[in-house]
C-alpha cells in the first residue's frame, strides 16, 4: 500500500491504495470521478485520457503512484460555476457525439491540442485524435467541434 | 493486474540494487504496464526510474546527440536542438503511437523492450548509436540481438542513447492504422563514408540492409536502387501484410527516404 496525494480538480486528496492502482481505478473507484471512461483497457482507445501536470495521457496506462504530486483534471473538473467549458460546448453544439461513451477522453485531448496549437487544421486534429476511438460518429462532428472549440478558446 | 511492490529510487545506484530477477523497471509504462494489465508480465517489484534527474534530457555535442533514457518521445519530437542537428530523429519521435503515448513513453524503455515494429530501434542502427547503461557502452549492432531481446543483463538500467549525426537522414514508416507501430519503417542514414539503411518492422528484429546501404554508399541516389530487389525470406507475414508486401514497402520507402534526403 502507498498513500497518494494529488490535487484532482483544484482538491487536495490523499488515499491509501495498493501500489498497483491505475490512475483511471483511482479516480473511478476511490475518489468516484466515473466520467473518465475505461473502454479498452489496453491503451488504444482514450476513453480514459485525462490531464497530469496539463499534458493529456491516458489513465489506464499510468500508476496511480507513479503521478503523486501531480495536478490531474478530469473532465469533471472543465466546466466551471455551471458553465461548460468552451469545448464541452462546441460538442453539443456540432453534434460531435451520439452514444458518448468516448467523449471524455475525446474532449479532454482536444483541449490539450488546442493548448499547443490555437487553430489546428482538420488534418493537425485527425492526427492528434489518433489515440481516441469513436465507434459512433464517424469522427466529422467530433473534428468540427474541435474547430468550433478553436474559435472560442 | 498482479499486484507488486512500487519503487521510485533517485538514483542508478538505488535503482539497480532494488532489481532482481522478479522486478522490472519502469518508465513510461506504455508497454510494461498493459503487458502487465494483460497477463503477459508480472513483477515482485516494479522500479519507476522517473525520479532519477540524470537520466532525462538531450544534450548535442560537436558529432552527437546524446538523450537521455526517460525523455519522452514528445519532448524529442518537439525539441529544437535535435530538430537541428538530426530532424529525421525528431520527425520519428512525433510520429510514435499517438499524443497520449508520446506524452508518456521514452527512449529507454522502447529500445529496452526492443518491439520488432518499434520506431526507435531503427534510428540506434542507422545513427550508429552507442548505448549508455548502468554497467558499459554497447553499440546499437550489438544491443538489438532478437524480438523483444536485447544484450542487457538483469538488473542493467539504460541511461541514455548517444546518436551519431549524420549528413542527411530520413525515416519513412508505413503504420498499422491501429497502434501506429510500422508494419515497416525505414530509417535512412547517409553518413560522412558511408550509408545506412536500417529496417523495423519487416523482421522478428531491426536490421540493416545491407545490399541498399552498400549501392546507396557507392551512389547516393533513387536510381542507384531502382529494380533491386528485397528478398521477402525471413520477413513478418501478418494479417496486416504478407511478407511480400513487406518487402515491397522495404524498396519504396527506402526510395522515398532518399528522395527526402
Amino acid at each position: 500500500m502507498t498513500k497518494v496525494t494529488l490535487e484532482v480538480n483544484g482538491k487536495k486528496v490523499s488515499k491509501e491504495v495498493p501500489d498497483h492502482t491505475l490512475l483511471s481505478v483511482f479516480l473511478r473507484d476511490n475518489l468516484n470521478l466515473t466520467g473518465t471512461h475505461v473502454g479498452c483497457d489496453t491503451s488504444q482507445c482514450g476513453a480514459c485520457v485525462v490531464h497530469v501536470n496539463g499534458k493529456s495521457i491516458k489513465s489506464c496506462s499510468t500508476l496511480a503512484t507513479d503521478v503523486e504530486g501531480s495536478k490531474v483534471t478530469t473532465i469533471e473538473g472543465l466546466a466551471k460555476n455551471g458553465k461548460l467549458h468552451p469545448m464541452q460546448a462546441a460538442f453539443k453544439k456540432t453534434h460531435g457525439l451520439q452514444c458518448g461513451y468516448c467523449t471524455p477522453g475525446m474532449v479532454m485531448s482536444a483541449v490539450d491540442l488546442l493548448q499547443t496549437k490555437k487553430n489546428p487544421s482538420d488534418q493537425e486534429i485527425r492526427e492528434w485524435l489518433e489515440g481516441n476511438i469513436c465507434r459512433c460518429t464517424g469522427y466529422q462532428n467530433i473534428v468540427a467541434a474541435v474547430k468550433e472549440a478553436a474559435t472560442k478558446m | 493486474m498482479k499486484s507488486f511492490n512500487y519503487h521510485a529510487p533517485k538514483d542508478v545506484k538505488d535503482a539497480t540494487k532494488l532489481a532482481s530477477s522478479s522486478s522490472a523497471f519502469l518508465a513510461g509504462g506504455m508497454t510494461t504496464i498493459p503487458s502487465m494489465k494483460l497477463g503477459l508480465a508480472s513483477y515482485k517489484d516494479v522500479i519507476d526510474i522517473k525520479n532519477i534527474k540524470k537520466l532525462s534530457g538531450i544534450k548535442v555535442s560537436g558529432k552527437t546527440v546524446t538523450i537521455g533514457a526517460t525523455t519522452k518521445h514528445a519532448e524529442v519530437a518537439a525539441s529544437k536542438d535535435v530538430k537541428k542537428a538530426i530532424p529525421a530523429l525528431a520527425k520519428l519521435a512525433g510520429n510514435i503511437g499517438d499524443a497520449q503515448v508520446r506524452n508518456r513513453g521514452t527512449i529507454g524503455g522502447s529500445i529496452s523492450n526492443n518491439d520488432p515494429s518499434a520506431c526507435y530501434p531503427s534510428a540506434c542502427m542507422a545513427l550508429n548509436a552507442v548505448i549508455h547503461t548502468s554497467k558499459r557502452k554497447i553499440d546499437a549492432d550489438k544491443f538489438f540481438t532478437g524480438m523483444f531481446e536485447t544484450a542487457l543483463k538483469s538488473g542493467e538500467l539504460v541511461e541514455a542513447v548517444e546518436f551519431e549525426i549524420p549528413e542527411k537522414a530520413d525515416y519513412q514508416k508505413h503504420p498499422n492504422p491501429a497502434s501506429r507501430y510500422a508494419i515497416i519503417g525505414v530509417f535512412l542514414a547517409k553518413h560522412k563514408k558511408d550509408v545506412n539503411v536500417a529496417v523495423t518492422g519487416a523482421k522478428s528484429c531491426v536490421y540493416i540492409d545491407k545490399d541498399l546501404s552498400k549501392k546507396l554508399s557507392s551512389n547516393f541516389s533513387v536510381s542507384a536502387i531502382e529494380g533491386m530487389e528485397v528478398k521477402s525470406s525471413g520477413m513478418n507475414s501478418d494479417m496486416h501484410a504478407s511478407a511480400e508486401y513487406r518487402a515491397n514497402l522495404v524498396s519504396l520507402y527506402t526510395k522515398k527516404a532518399v528522395e527526402a534526403c
